[in-house]
C-alpha cells in the first residue's frame, strides 16, 4: 500500500498544495492592482501584462541562464506597461477600462509575436524551498517544497497592508485615489501618482507571470495564462482594496483552481471541465454575493471608474 | 478638411450659403469621426511600421501583402468577407450595450454556446425537416442561448450591480469549459477521434453560399444585423431611451426610463447577435460544434465596436477591413517569415492608438457646427 500513496488524503493535500502553487501569480497581480486601484485608477491590461512578463522572464532565463535576471527582466517590461497606460490615461476623455482592454489585446500580441522562437527551448527554473523533508511520504514533501515567490509575495501583502497606512508614500496614494480634487488642493500632481502606481503594478504583475512560465507550469507557450490577469481584477474588488485580503482570497482561487487535477489524481475525471471552470464560478459567485446596486463598496478608493 | 475651410466663402460668392447652411453643419458634425478615424489609424499604422523596422524587415513589403492578402483579388476579397460575418455580429454584442455605457467584452463566451446550442438543436431535426427550417431552428436556438448568457451580465450590473466588463469575461471563460463538456462529453460524436465534435452537419444541410460568391450567407446575416441595430439605435423609441440612459443614468431614471429593462434587453440581443455568429460558424463553416469556435471572433470584435465608435452601420465597413487584415495572416506568414500574431500586434496597437484619440474629439475648432452657422 506505500507505494500506491496516501488514497484520499491525496485531496486536501494536492489542494492546500496547489493553493500555494496556483496561487502565487495571483498575490502579485491583485497586490499590483491593489496599488493601481488606490490611486483612483484601474488597469484591466494586466492580463497582458502577466503573459508579456511571462514570455520576458522565459527568454531572459534562456538567453542569460538566470531566472533571477529573467524576473527583474519582467519587472522592467511590466513597468514600461503600467507607464503607457498611465500616460495614455492622462489625456482627458480617454476611458481607463477601454484602454486596459487595448493594452491586454497588445501585451498578448507582442508577447505571442516576440515569443514565437522561445516555445521549444528549456529555461532554468526558479528556487524553491523544501519544507517538507521531516515527512517520508513523498506527496507531503512535493506539497512542501514551496517557491521563494510565495514568500516574497506573503512578505509584500503585510509591507503594502502597513505601508498604505503608516507612510508617507500610502497616504499620498489613498488621497489621490480618494479625491482628485483634494490632491490637487494638497500640490500632488493626481496623474503623476497614478501613473506611478500603474507602473507599480505592472510590474508586480509580470512577476506574477515571470512565476507562470519559470516556476509553475514552468513554460512558455500561447496558453501560458488562463485569466489570472482578469481575475486578480475581480479579486481585488472581493478583497476590498486590502493587501491582505488579496493574500488570502489568493489562497481560496488557488485552491479552487486546484480542485480539478487534485481530483483527477485520485480517478475523479467525470466533468473535468467543469473542475476546471470552478475558479472563474467562483469568482463570479463571490462578485455577485458581495456587489451591491445602491452603495458603493466599503473600502472602494473614491476616485475610481469601476465601482461608479 | 481643405474643401470645407473653402465652402463658406464658396457659397457667400455664390449667393447660395442659405441652402448650403444645413449641409455644411452636417458635414462638420460627420467629418470629426471620420477624420479622427483615419488619423488614428495612419498614426496606428505608423507606430507599427516603426516596430516592424526594428524587428529587420520591411513595413513595405508588410503592407503590400496585407493589402494583397486581404483585398487584392476577386479571391482573397471573398476569403475578407467570410471572416467579416461573425465579426459583424460580435462587433454588435460589443456596440449595442456600449450605448447603455456598458463595456461588454465577453462575447467569445456567446459564440462558443450559441454554436453548442445551435449545433444540439440541430440533431434531432436533420433529415426530418427541409434546411431552411433546421437554419431557424439552429438560429433561434443560438441567439436564446447567447442572449441569455450576455444577458446576464446586464442583470447583474444593474440588479446587483457586479461590473459587467468582468461578469462577461468570466461568463466567457466558464462558456468555454461549458463547450469543452459538451462536446467532449454528452454531445460528442463517436467518429470525431482527434478533434472531439458534435455530429457534422450533411453536406445539403449546410448554410450555403450566396449566388455567384464564394461567400456564405453569415455575411448578409451580419449585415441586416447591422441595419436592424441601426435602426433600433437611432430610429425607435428604445433606442433614443438606451441612448438617454447611456449619457446620464440619473436623468433618465428621473425621467420614468426603465433603465433596467433596457440594460436586460440590449445585453439579450447583443448577447443573441453573438450567439448567431457561433450558429453560422456551425452552419456554414466548421459543419460542427468544437473547439475551433473559440477563435477569438469575439475578441476581435471588441476591436470593431470601438473603432466604429459603436454606430452599427459603421461597423460593416471596420469589421470587412480586420477581416481583411486578418485574412492576410498566412500570407505574410509564409512570405515573410512572420509569426501569426503579427496581426494581433497591428490590431492591439491600433486599438490603443485609436482609444487614445478619442482625446481629440472637440478640440478642432473646424468639427464644431456652430462655427458654420456664425460664419455664412
Amino acid at each position: 500500500m506505500e507505494d500506491t500513496g496516501i488514497g484520499l488524503w491525496g485531496v486536501p493535500l494536492a489542494i492546500f498544495a496547489g493553493a500555494i502553487r496556483v496561487s502565487t501569480p495571483f498575490i502579485f497581480v491583485s497586490l499590483g492592482e491593489t496599488i493601481t486601484e488606490r490611486s483612483g485608477r484601474i488597469n484591466l491590461g494586466l492580463e497582458g501584462t502577466l503573459v508579456f512578463g511571462a514570455m520576458t522572464a522565459y527568454a531572459v532565463a534562456v538567453m542569460t541562464g538566470s531566472p533571477t535576471l529573467g524576473v527583474l527582466a519582467a519587472m522592467a517590461t511590466g513597468a514600461l506597461f503600467g507607464t503607457i497606460h498611465g500616460w495614455i490615461c492622462k489625456w482627458p476623455k480617454v476611458n481607463d477600462i477601454a484602454i486596459g482592454i487595448a493594452m491586454m489585446q497588445f501585451g498578448l500580441g507582442l508577447a505571442f509575436f516576440l515569443g514565437k522562437s522561445f516555445i521549444q527551448p528549456v529555461a532554468p527554473k526558479l528556487p524553491s524551498i523544501p519544507l517538507g523533508t521531516w515527512s517520508a511520504v513523498p506527496q507531503v514533501q512535493a506539497a512542501l517544497n514551496i517557491n521563494v515567490l510565495f514568500f516574497i509575495g506573503a512578505a509584500l501583502a503585510l509591507f503594502l497592508f502597513w505601508a498604505f497606512k503608516n507612510t508617507r508614500i500610502g497616504l499620498i496614494l489613498r488621497v489621490v485615489g480618494d479625491s482628485t480634487d483634494a490632491a490637487r488642493a494638497m500640490g500632488i500632481s493626481p496623474d503623476r501618482v497614478r501613473l506611478l502606481a500603474t507602473a507599480a503594478g505592472g510590474s508586480l504583475a509580470a512577476i506574477g507571470g515571470a512565476y507562470l512560465s519559470l516556476y509553475y507550469p514552468g513554460s512558455w507557450n500561447e496558453g501560458i495564462s488562463s485569466g489570472q490577469g482578469l481575475m486578480a481584477v475581480a479579486l481585488v474588488i472581493f478583497a476590498r482594496w486590502n493587501p491582505i485580503g488579496c493574500f488570502l482570497a489568493a489562497l481560496l482561487f488557488g485552491g479552487a483552481g486546484a480542485l480539478g487535477p487534485a481530483l483527477q489524481s485520485v480517478g475523479v475525471t467525470q466533468g473535468y471541465y467543469l473542475f476546471y471552470a470552478a475558479p472563474y464560478v467562483l469568482t463570479l459567485i463571490i462578485l455577485i454575493a458581495t456587489s451591491s446596486p445602491t452603495r458603493s463598496l466599503a473600502g472602494a478608493p473614491g476616485a475610481l471608474s469601476l465601482t461608479k | 478638411m481643405t474643401v470645407e475651410a473653402n465652402d463658406p466663402g464658396l457659397s457667400i460668392a455664390t449667393g447660395s450659403g442659405a441652402s448650403l447652411r444645413p449641409l455644411l453643419e452636417w458635414l462638420a458634425r460627420r467629418a470629426e469621426p471620420v477624420a479622427i478615424g483615419l488619423v488614428a489609424i495612419l498614426i496606428g499604422l505608423a507606430l507599427f511600421s516603426l516596430f516592424i523596422l526594428a524587428i529587420g524587415k520591411s513595413p513595405v513589403t508588410l503592407f503590400q501583402l496585407m493589402y494583397t492578402g486581404g483585398f487584392g483579388s476577386w479571391f482573397s476579397i471573398q476569403n475578407s468577407l467570410s471572416r467579416a460575418a461573425p465579426l459583424l455580429l460580435t462587433a454588435l454584442c460589443v456596440a449595442l450595450p456600449a450605448r447603455l455605457g456598458l463595456v461588454i467584452i465577453g462575447a467569445e463566451g456567446a459564440v462558443v454556446l450559441g454554436g453548442v446550442a445551435a449545433a444540439a438543436s440541430a440533431m434531432p431535426f436533420v433529415g426530418v425537416v427541409p434546411p431552411i427550417v433546421l437554419f431557424v431552428f439552429m438560429g433561434v436556438a443560438a441567439m436564446v442561448v447567447g442572449g441569455i448568457w450576455i444577458g446576464f451580465a446586464g442583470l447583474l450590473r444593474h440588479y446587483r450591480g457586479v461590473n459587467e466588463t468582468i461578469s462577461s469575461l468570466l461568463l466567457a471563460y466558464i462558456a468555454i469549459a461549458l463547450m469543452n463538456q459538451f462536446v467532449e462529453g454528452l454531445l460528442r460524436d463517436p467518429a470525431s477521434l482527434n478533434k472531439p465534435s458534435t455530429k457534422p452537419l450533411p453536406k445539403d444541410y449546410m448554410l450555403g453560399q450566396i449566388p455567384g460568391m464564394d461567400v456564405h450567407w453569415g455575411l448578409v446575416i451580419g449585415v441586416v444585423a447591422c441595419i436592424l441595430s441601426w435602426v433600433l439605435i437611432e430610429i425607435t423609441s428604445y433606442g433614443f431611451a438606451a441612448r438617454i440612459a447611456g449619457g446620464n443614468v440619473r436623468a433618465a431614471q428621473i425621467q420614468g426610463l426603465p433603465v433596467g429593462k433596457l440594460i436586460v434587453g440590449f445585453t439579450a440581443i447583443a448577447g443573441g447577435f453573438a450567439g448567431l455568429a457561433g450558429m453560422i460558424e456551425v452552419a456554414a463553416v466548421q459543419g460542427s460544434a468544437n473547439a475551433s469556435l473559440a477563435a477569438g471572433y469575439g475578441y476581435t470584435g471588441i476591436l470593431v465596436a470601438f473603432l466604429a465608435r459603436h454606430n452599427p452601420l459603421a461597423i460593416i465597413p471596420v469589421a470587412i477591413l480586420l477581416g481583411g487584415i486578418s485574412a492576410s495572416g498566412g500570407l505574410i506568414q509564409r512570405r515573410m517569415g512572420l509569426p501569426d500574431a503579427t496581426v494581433l500586434v497591428l490590431q492591439g496597437t491600433l486599438f490603443i492608438v485609436i482609444l487614445f484619440c478619442e482625446t481629440f474629439y472637440g478640440r478642432f475648432k473646424i468639427f464644431n457646427p456652430d462655427l458654420w452657422k456664425r460664419s455664412l
